[in-house]
């Protein structure tokens, strides 16, 4: 596949893709970040996953929207505003979800799977129902366009760097929130030892709910993220929720750094082989691989080890 | 020790470690043909982690395990099983949702390859052993009733029972006794002693007077270690073992 | 004969129950029904067969499959294949740059049959394959999973996307597979015309009396011991183990078994729908028989296949009329059903004799007033129920 190019052109190819898998990467890293954070910590599968990023994306086209209606003075930084509104809507949302829901569903983790399944086509229906079907795109700031051209023939577009940055960001803060705070100690102890951290006084359902909020709401932040480079429509959470998961599966489920590690090589995986095979053979190469990969090594790459069990 | 008649499983230096940490290590362990072996220690001790190795539910790394001479060490679970290796878990685990007697009846080993499933069919021969072994366990009467309704030691019985049935060679149980009242401990002494009689049985326990009533011989263990082996009498003497049962 | 019977049935109002779907789908469909109908009932019967694996696959086993739509379109592309190549002889394909391959591969300049196309010209290696090829797969990615413990959501994860490979894979590949299209414009089966209404009545009848079949099979596996095996599995898979048995082996067996009875299902779909495309057999067609099975119960045969029926028919009613409700209705029904009735509709008609002590004590209310009530109630059938 690699005939008919130059090396040059091939480094060329490779960096490029590479720049545009790394957006790929931001995104399924936030969204994998969100699933396992839930995942790990209550077994719990969310199917609406997907649809909490395309409401984070949605709050952006609104905020984008009223901005420049009512403010426009305001549009060069309403952005940054927005993908904090965006976390919280979707936190917000994600706990009143938890405290309908997923808290009669605990011990009946592939029931969870399926009602969030449902809630997801209700939530598509919503959106299809307010935004209609077709895809909306907020308006971005201007420092937010064009490209650095770091020599001819390779651009590196700016909108990837920030998505990157704010990834990188969002990540730090979690790890920071969860090995350093206060409330990431109860929650790591959640996950040790439910009913013993119930025992010395950890509220353990405000833990859980929390956790659900944090993991929505970074779906939020993947959503915001993602308007920077696709247009968002009703399913367009659910195109990234097979990818997500596998992410987190791939990953080892309870590890962070196998998270980073596993969106890095699906996103980079999919972005070249994309370019090189059309479309949808890229992928499904790639989803092949992973799947492949996760029938001989189920654990995923960085598995925890507990005694027994 | 090589291998001799007497000894129907052979166990030398059986190691696993997790993460680094030794939690059974250096293990030899030679159980004799009809005899009760206790193995005693503190918590921690790696006394479970011991019946994982042998049973194949968590895999050793390092030394063997020969039953009747062949290794049986890296083999699935129930491959042992079926080499005639039985064992009762700490927690009973039985089926709640079946009756007594379904319970004992898909615990007999004909049929448990899927085709085998699928043509089995109840025979005199497998009731007969269903309703001998209920007597053995004193189950007699609650063949019909559903398992999760048992009381907690009928169902420690029902467990044992559910072994008797796969008639195996060597019989582990992890803490037969734990949360049973005085009388059902008795009970379940003499049920021991009762089925030690044809096939070799290996304990873990902590109540010593239980031990003593119960063993032909004791290995107490502590961290991970063999640290006395003998009968009841000599190792209850053995000042290392005072030593980590008062020191702790 | 009464063996026969009882391997099947546990008790007398399951067998009365499974008398009246058959008097249903048997006589009275047929006989109420325009053949347009009774070509949906037929069609919503197909997803009856995944529902059927199902119930032994996800509800006996505990291990949800979130890929079945993969092995019922197997089968159905294996169907499709056959009845393609029929349609796509040379006197019919003579103005196609290559005539007597089908119509889609020559829009996309292949100029010969592909090597995996050749041996579905003949309808005995057709048939084979409808059940040998979702078994197989199915085996083989049970086996490598469950000989490695995957399970629970792990197992549901892998096989939805394995779901989207399968879809993306037929979408992206058109020259072999019709790609997005699938295979269409299919019309006759050994010369005979699929496409007339006679054919459709006949057809009809032909799935419906394979899914009893089926059905009888899947309550027969149910009632013997592999059956107990099966829930003793999903609820307590350790001592199974240590019973003696080799839980992977029985798993792959059941995933096979479900795959291969999906297989069969998809075939009749092709044969009364008359095409297949990867719409039907991605991720969302995967989940939404779970749906069907989960709103029947998913316990229970009869209810998974009623629980296809009925979600299949408020689809049609509902989607044609106000198809911005639908979604709603349905995602608001699985929620329903997941969070209180767990058990599904056939859940729901077990609760009933617990009534029975309430129906008789209000029965036994008008039997102290004989004067009003000339009918005994006692010929009330309810009361003869065991």
């Amino acid at each position: 596949m690699f005939e008919g190019y130059t090396a040059e052109e091939l480094q060329s190819i490779f960096i490029m893709q590479g720049f545009s898998g790394l957006s790929l990467f931001s995104v399924l890293l936030l969204m994998g970040l969100g699933l396992a954070l839930i995942f790990g910590q209550m077994g719990v599968i969310n199917m609406a996953h997907g649809e909490f990023m395309a409401l984070g994306a949605y709050t952006v086209f609104l905020c984008s929207n009223l901005t420049h209606k009512y403010a426009p003075a305001f549009g060069p930084y309403y952005f940054i505003c927005a993908i904090i509104f965006a976390f919280f809507i979707c936190a917000l949302v994600g706990a009143l979800v938890e405290w309908l829901m997923i808290r009669h569903l605990y011990h009946r983790p592939l029931d969870t799977l399926l009602a969030t399944w449902g809630l997801s086509l209700i939530l598509q229906q919503g959106y299809r129902s307010i935004f209609g079907a077709r895809e909306v795109t907020p308006t971005l700031p201007d420092w937010l366009m064009g490209s650095y051209t770091l020599k001819e023939g390779l651009d590196i577009p700016i909108n990837g760097v920030f998505v990157l940055g704010l990834s990188i960001i969002v990540t730090a803060a979690l790890m920071l929130f969860m090995y350093r705070s206060k409330f990431g100690l109860r929650l790591r102890a959640t996950v040790q030892n439910r009913k013993m951290s119930g025992a010395v006084g950890i509220h353990t359902q405000q833990v859980d709910r929390l956790a659900f909020a944090i993991g929505c709401g970074i779906a939020g932040i993947a959503g915001a993220a993602f308007t920077t480079i696709g247009s968002t429509g009703p399913d367009s959470g659910s195109r990234y929720i097979v990818d997500a998961f596998l992410v987190v599966v791939g990953g080892g489920t309870a590890s962070l750094l196998g998270c980073i590690a596993s969106a890095f090589g699906i996103a980079q995986a999919q972005s070249v082989l994309e370019f090189f095979l059309d479309g949808t053979k890229g992928k499904v190469a790639t989803l092949l691989v992973i799947v492949i990969a996760l029938m001989i090594r189920p654990q995923g790459l960085f598995p925890s080890k507990v005694r027994g069990n | 020790m090589s291998h001799n008649n007497e000894n129907i499983l052979e166990i030398e230096d059986l190691g696993v470690s997790f993460d680094g940490f030794k939690a059974v290590d250096g293990f030899n362990f030679y159980l004799a043909r009809n005899h009760i072996h206790v193995i005693i220690g503190p918590n921690g001790a790696g006394k479970t982690t011991v019946l994982d190795l042998i049973c194949g539910k968590t895999n050793a790394t390092s030394g063997s395990i020969k039953f009747h001479g062949k290794e049986m060490r890296g083999k699935r679970e129930y491959r042992i099983v079926r080499a005639g290796i039985g064992r009762k878990f700490q927690n009973p685990s039985i089926y709640e949702n079946l009756t007594v007697f379904e319970n004992l009846e898909l615990s007999h080993p004909t049929g448990r390859g899927v085709l085998g499933c699928l043509l089995f069919r109840r025979t005199a021969e497998i009731l007969n052993q269903c309703n001998s072994v209920a007597e053995q366990i004193g189950l007699s009467d609650r063949l019909d009733t559903e398992a999760g309704i048992l009381s907690h030691g009928q169902k420690q019985w029902l467990e044992i029972g559910m072994l008797l049935m796969q008639n195996p060679e060597v019989i582990m149980l992890d803490e037969p006794v734990a949360g049973m009242s005085v009388r059902e401990r008795t009970a379940t002494a003499e049920l021991i002693r009762r089925i030690a009689k044809n096939r070799s049985v290996i304990v873990i326990e902590h109540d010593m007077e239980f031990v003593r009533e119960i063993a032909d011989r004791v290995t107490v263990m502590h961290l991970g270690k063999i640290l006395s082996e003998g009968s009841m009498d000599k190792v209850s003497q053995d000042p290392k073992v005072i030593d980590v049962y008062i020191g702790h | 004969m009464q063996t026969l019977f009882r391997s099947l049935f546990k008790s007398r109002a399951e067998a009365i129950a499974f008398g009246i779907f058959i008097l249903f789908i048997f006589v009275i469909f047929p006989l109420t029904m325009p053949i347009f109908r009774l070509n949906l009932v037929g069609k919503y019967l197909t997803y009856g067969f995944v529902g059927v694996g199902l119930v032994l696959l996800w509800g006996r086993c505990g291990v949800l499959s979130l890929g079945q739509g993969v092995f019922f379109g197997l089968g159905g592309y294996c169907m499709a294949m056959f009845l393609k190549l029929e349609a796509s002889d040379p006197v019919t394909t003579a103005i196609q740059s290559t005539p007597g391959i089908p119509d889609f591969m020559d829009w996309n300049q292949l100029t010969e049959l592909p090597w995996f196309w050749e041996p579905f010209k003949s309808l005995p290696f057709t048939i084979f394959a409808i059940f040998i090829v979702p078994g197989i797969i199915a085996f083989f990615i049970g086996w490598a999973l469950f000989r490695r413990r995957v399970g629970g959501v792990y197992f549901s994860i892998i096989t939805q996307a394995i779901a989207l490979i399968f879809s993306l894979g037929i979408d992206g590949n058109q020259g072999y597979t019709g790609g997005r299209n699938g295979i269409t414009d299919l019309r006759t089966l050994l010369g005979w015309d699929i496409r007339s209404d006679n054919a459709q009545f006949i057809l009809y009848f032909v799935s419906a009396t394979l899914l009893v079949l089926v059905a009888f099979s899947a309550k027969y596996i149910i009632n013997t011991r592999l059956g107990r095996v099966l829930v003793a599995i999903r609820d307590r898979e350790d001592r199974v183990r240590f019973s003696g048995y080799d839980v992977a082996m029985v798993r792959s067996f059941i995933f096979a078994f479900a795959a291969m009875v999906s297989g069969l299902g998809g075939a009749m779909f092709v044969l009364q729908v008359g095409f297949m495309s990867p719409s039907i057999v991605g991720i969302v067609p995967s989940i939404e028989m779970v749906i069907f099975t989960a709103v029947g119960g998913r316990l229970s045969v009869l209810g998974a296949i009623v629980g296809c029926l009925l979600v299949n028919y408020g689809k049609t009613t509902f989607s044609e009329d106000f198809p911005n409700l639908w979604l709603y209705l349905m995602g608001g029904t699985f929620i329903a059903v997941v969070m209180f009735f767990p058990n599904g509709l056939a859940g729901l008609a077990d609760k009933i004799p617990m009534l029975k002590p309430y129906a008789s004590k209000w029965l036994n209310r008008n039997k102290q007033e004989p004067a009003k009530a000339p009918n005994t109630p006692s010929s009330n059938p309810v009361s003869d129920e065991p």
